[in-house]
C-alpha cells in the first residue's frame, strides 16, 4: 500500500455538502477507467463539456489549482456508492489529502487503501484555509503531517486532527493490510475452532 | 448480571477474532461478489498469487454490468469493457470454485435481492459485498455492509476485515401508516428529517410497532436506504416474521441445525434497557407519500409539497448544493411536485423490485394505460422474482399497461444502461437521485412503487391517494 507521512501543496476548495461518489467518479466512467486510467474519470460530469472537452469554469481545470494535492470539501464528502474508483481517481489525479467536516463511511475506509488521507475538521477551520487559498489565488501552501496529526494553514495557523490508530499506522507504514491480518493467523484459527462449535450453521453451507 | 446489550453489540462481539488498536479483526461469514467490483477484487488477488481462504463462504452473481434487455446474451453489456468484466468474473468464479449464479442460472438477480431470497443472508451473520446497498439484507437481521474493492480482496484472502466499531442508533417508527404510504416513504421521510449525513458513524437498528408489523420485504426496503443517510449498517433484528420468511430457503440451515440457529438468533434481540448512543422516533401518522425534488435523497418532500428556494438555506455549503441541484433538475423554487410532467417511469433496483413491490404497482396499473409518450420499464429484482410474478400474471398487467418487462439486473439504477433515460425526467423506485445516476442528464425523482405506477399513468408526478389503487 502507498505510504504517506507529510504532504505540502496547494489546497483547492470545493465547498458543497454531500458530494457523492457518483460525482467523484460517475457510473459511466467505472468501466471506461480500465482503459483510460483513473485520473481521467475524476469529477467527469463537472470537469468536461460533452465527452472530454475541459470545462474552463471548473476549478481543477485552472492553474495553479490543477496542481493541488489537498482537497477542501464540505460535510458528507464521498457519500453514496462503495466504489473504490472514487479515492483511486482522486489519488491518480494527484490528491493526497481530502479535508472535510465528515465523510461517507465506506469512502473514508477506502481512502486509506489508496494512499489518500481523509482528515475530519470543523467547517469553520476549513473555510479559514479556503479563504487564505483564495486570497493567494492558489499560490500558497498547506502542510499536513500525519505523524503528529496537524494541518498548517498558509498563515501558519495549526489545526490538529485525529485518525483511528489502526488506519493511521496503515498509511504511515504503507504495510500490506492482508499481511498484517495473516500475521494473526493463530488467533484466526483459534477463533474459528470455537466458533464452528457455537455457530456451525454459519459455516455449513447447504 | 450482564449489562443489557443491543443486537449490534452482541453480533459484533461474537465476530471479534482479536482487537487491533481501537479496531477489531472481524470474522466475515459471507462475501458476495458481483462483476463490477468483484471482478477487480478477484483480479487483484490473482495478481498476487493468493487464493480465497474460505471459498465455501463466497458467492458471486452477475447484475451490475449485464444488460436487462429481454433476450440478452451471456456477456451483453452497454460497453465492450463491461462484457470483458463479465467474462473475467465468470472465469475467476469458476477457477476459484465459489458458488456463482451465472446469467442462465434461475437464481440470478440483483445481489441484495438474491442473498436473502436464497437464505445466504441469515440473522446474525456478517455479510459484506462490494456494494453500498449491502445493508439491504439487514432486513433479515444480518449485520451487512458495503465495502470497497481492497476490502473485498482482503476478505477473499482472509475471510476477515479490520474494522472500527461504530456507535449505535435506534430509529423507532411508531403508529400506523396512512393509506398510500409504504416502506419507501418511511425511509425517505426519515432521510429528509435527519439529513443525508445523519447516520455517519452509526450502526442503525430499525424498531417500533410499524417495523414489527412490517413484512420482511418492506424491512429490506427500509434497510436498503440506511446508507443514503450514511449509516453503513442498518438492520431489523430477526423475529418470527424473519424465521417464517427464511425457513426452507436453499442455503438456510435445515432440521436440527435450523432449530439451533433459531434459538441463537432469538438470543440476539436487543435486551430491554439496552442503551443506544442515539435515538430517533418517527410518528408514522405524519408520513405522506414522499417524492424527491433534488439530487440528494435528503432533498425530499411529501407529495403535496413544493420545491424550496435556495435562499431558505442559511448554511453556505447547503445553499450551494441546492442551487446546483435545481439547475440540474430544472425545477423552479415553489413548483409543486404533484403535477410535474415526467418522461419516464422506472420500477426496479435492490430497493423496490421484490415480489411485493411488483404486486403493489400492478394493483395500480391493472386495467390502466401508461400516459402517451412516457417510457415505462420494469426490471424485476431477481430471476426468481420475475418467474413468481409471471406465475401470477403480473407481467401481463405491466405489459398491457405499456411497461417494458425486462430480465433482472441493476440496469437503469446504476447508470450501466447507456442512454436509455438520457436527459429524461424519471420517476423511479430506486435509491439514488444523484446527478447522472440513471444516465447522462437524467433527472431522477425517487418514490414508492405505487407512486411511480400512479405517475406513469398520469404522465406527471401524482398522488396515489387521488388516483386510487
Amino acid at each position: 500500500m502507498e505510504q504517506l507521512t507529510t504532504v505540502d501543496g496547494i489546497a483547492v476548495p470545493i465547498l458543497r455538502i454531500n458530494i457523492d461518489t457518483d460525482q467523484i467518479t460517475p457510473g459511466k466512467e467505472l468501466v471506461r477507467m480500465r482503459a483510460e486510467g483513473a485520473a481521467a474519470s475524476l469529477f467527469a460530469t463537472w470537469r468536461y463539456i460533452g465527452d472530454r472537452e475541459p470545462n474552463p469554469d471548473f476549478i481543477l481545470n485552472r492553474a495553479p489549482w490543477s496542481r493541488a494535492k489537498i482537497l477542501l470539501a464540505d460535510r458528507n464528502f464521498g457519500c453514496g456508492s462503495s466504489r473504490e474508483h472514487a479515492p483511486m481517481a482522486l489519488r491518480d489525479w494527484g490528491f493526497r489529502v481530502v479535508i472535510a467536516p465528515s465523510f461517507g463511511g465506506i469512502f473514508y475506509n477506502n481512502c486509506f487503501r489508496n494512499g489518500l488521507l481523509p482528515i475530519e475538521m470543523p467547517i469553520e477551520a476549513i473555510r479559514g484555509i479556503a479563504g487564505q487559498m483564495e486570497v493567494a489565488q492558489g499560490n500558497a501552501n498547506v502542510s499536513v503531517n500525519l505523524e503528529v496529526q496537524t494541518v498548517t494553514a498558509p498563515d501558519g495557523t495549526i489545526v490538529s486532527f485525529k485518525t483511528p490508530t489502526v488506519l493511521r499506522e496503515m498509511l504511515l507504514s504503507g504495510a500490506d493490510e492482508i499481511d498484517t491480518t495473516l500475521a494473526r493467523r493463530d488467533a484466526i484459527e483459534a477463533y474459528r475452532a470455537g466458533d464452528r462449535v457455537n455457530r456451525p450453521w454459519a459455516y455449513r453451507i447447504a | 448480571m450482564k449489562a443489557p446489550q443491543t443486537f449490534f453489540e452482541k453480533v459484533w462481539n461474537d465476530h471479534v477474532i482479536t482487537t487491533i488498536g481501537e479496531g477489531a479483526l472481524l470474522q466475515i461469514d459471507r462475501l458476495f461478489l458481483h462483476e463490477l467490483t468483484g471482478c477487480s477484487a478477484f483480479e487483484a488477488l490473482e495478481k498476487l498469487g493468493r487464493r480465497p481462504m474460505c471459498k465455501d463462504q463466497v458467492f458471486g452473481v452477475l447484475d451490475h454490468l449485464i444488460t436487462s434487455r429481454p433476450g440478452r446474451g451471456p456477456d451483453d453489456s452497454s460497453s465492450a469493457a463491461g462484457s470483458e468484466m463479465i467474462r473475467s468474473m465468470r472465469r475467476l468464479a469458476g477457477e476459484y470454485g465459489i458458488t456463482f449464479f451465472d446469467i442462465d442460472d434461475p437464481r440470478q438477480g440483483i445481489v441484495h435481492v438474491v442473498s436473502p431470497e436464497l437464505g445466504i443472508a441469515l440473522p446474525g451473520l456478517t455479510l459484506v459485498c462490494g456494494d453500498s446497498h449491502t445493508c439491504t439484507v439487514g432486513g433479515v437481521g444480518a449485520l451487512a455492509w458495503g465495502i470497497g474493492t481492497s476490502e473485498c480482496e482482503h476478505v477473499l484472502a482472509t475471510q476477515t476485515l479490520q474494522q472500527i466499531k461504530p456507535g449505535t442508533m435506534r430509529i423507532k417508527y411508531e403508529g400506523e401508516l396512512a393509506p398510500g404510504v409504504f416502506a419507501k416513504d418511511m425511509i425517505l421521510y426519515l432521510i429528509g428529517k435527519i439529513g443525508a449525513n445523519g447516520g455517519i458513524g452509526y450502526a442503525v437498528e430499525f424498531a417500533g410497532s410499524a417495523i414489527r408489523n412490517m413484512p420482511v420485504e418492506g424491512r429490506m426496503t427500509v434497510c436498503n436506504m440506511a446508507i443514503e443517510f450514511q449509516a453503513k449498517y442498518g438492520f431489523v433484528p430477526a423475529d418470527d416474521r424473519t424465521f417464517d420468511y427464511l425457513k426452507g430457503r436453499e442455503f438456510a440451515p435445515k432440521d436440527k441445525a435450523w432449530d439451533a440457529a433459531v434459538e441463537y438468533w432469538r438470543s440476539l434481540a436487543t435486551d430491554a434497557g439496552a442503551v443506544f448512543d442515539k435515538e430517533v422516533e418517527i410518528d408514522c401518522a405524519e408520513i405522506e407519500p414522499q417524492v424527491t425534488w433534488g439530487t440528494s435523497p435528503q432533498q425530499v418532500v411529501g407529495i403535496g409539497g413544493s420545491v424550496p428556494a435556495p435562499a431558505g438555506f442559511a448554511d453556505p455549503g447547503a445553499r450551494m448544493q441546492v442551487e446546483r441541484a435545481l439547475e440540474y433538475i430544472r425545477l423552479a423554487p415553489g413548483t409543486r411536485l404533484d403535477g410535474v410532467p415526467i418522461d419516464a417511469a422506472y420500477i426496479g433496483s435492490c430497493t423496490n423490485a421484490r415480489l411485493s413491490d411488483l404486486r403493489e404497482a400492478a394493483a395500480v396499473l391493472d386495467g390502466r394505460k401508461v400516459a402517451a409518450g412516457v417510457k415505462a420499464i420494469c426490471v424485476p429484482g431477481s430471476s426468481l422474482v420475475k418467474k413468481a410474478a409471471e406465475a401470477e400474471g403480473l407481467d401481463r398487467i405491466f405489459r398491457a399497461a405499456g411497461f417494458e418487462w425486462h430480465e433482472s439486473a441493476c440496469a437503469m439504477c446504476a447508470s450501466q444502461a447507456g442512454r436509455i433515460f438520457a436527459d429524461m425526467r424519471v420517476i423511479s423506485t430506486t435509491n439514488r437521485n444523484f446527478e447522472g445516476r440513471q444516465g447522462p442528464g437524467t433527472r431522477t425523482h425517487l418514490a414508492s412503487p405505487v407512486t411511480v405506477a400512479a405517475s406513469a399513468i398520469a404522465g406527471r408526478i401524482s398522488d396515489i391517494r387521488r388516483i386510487g389503487a
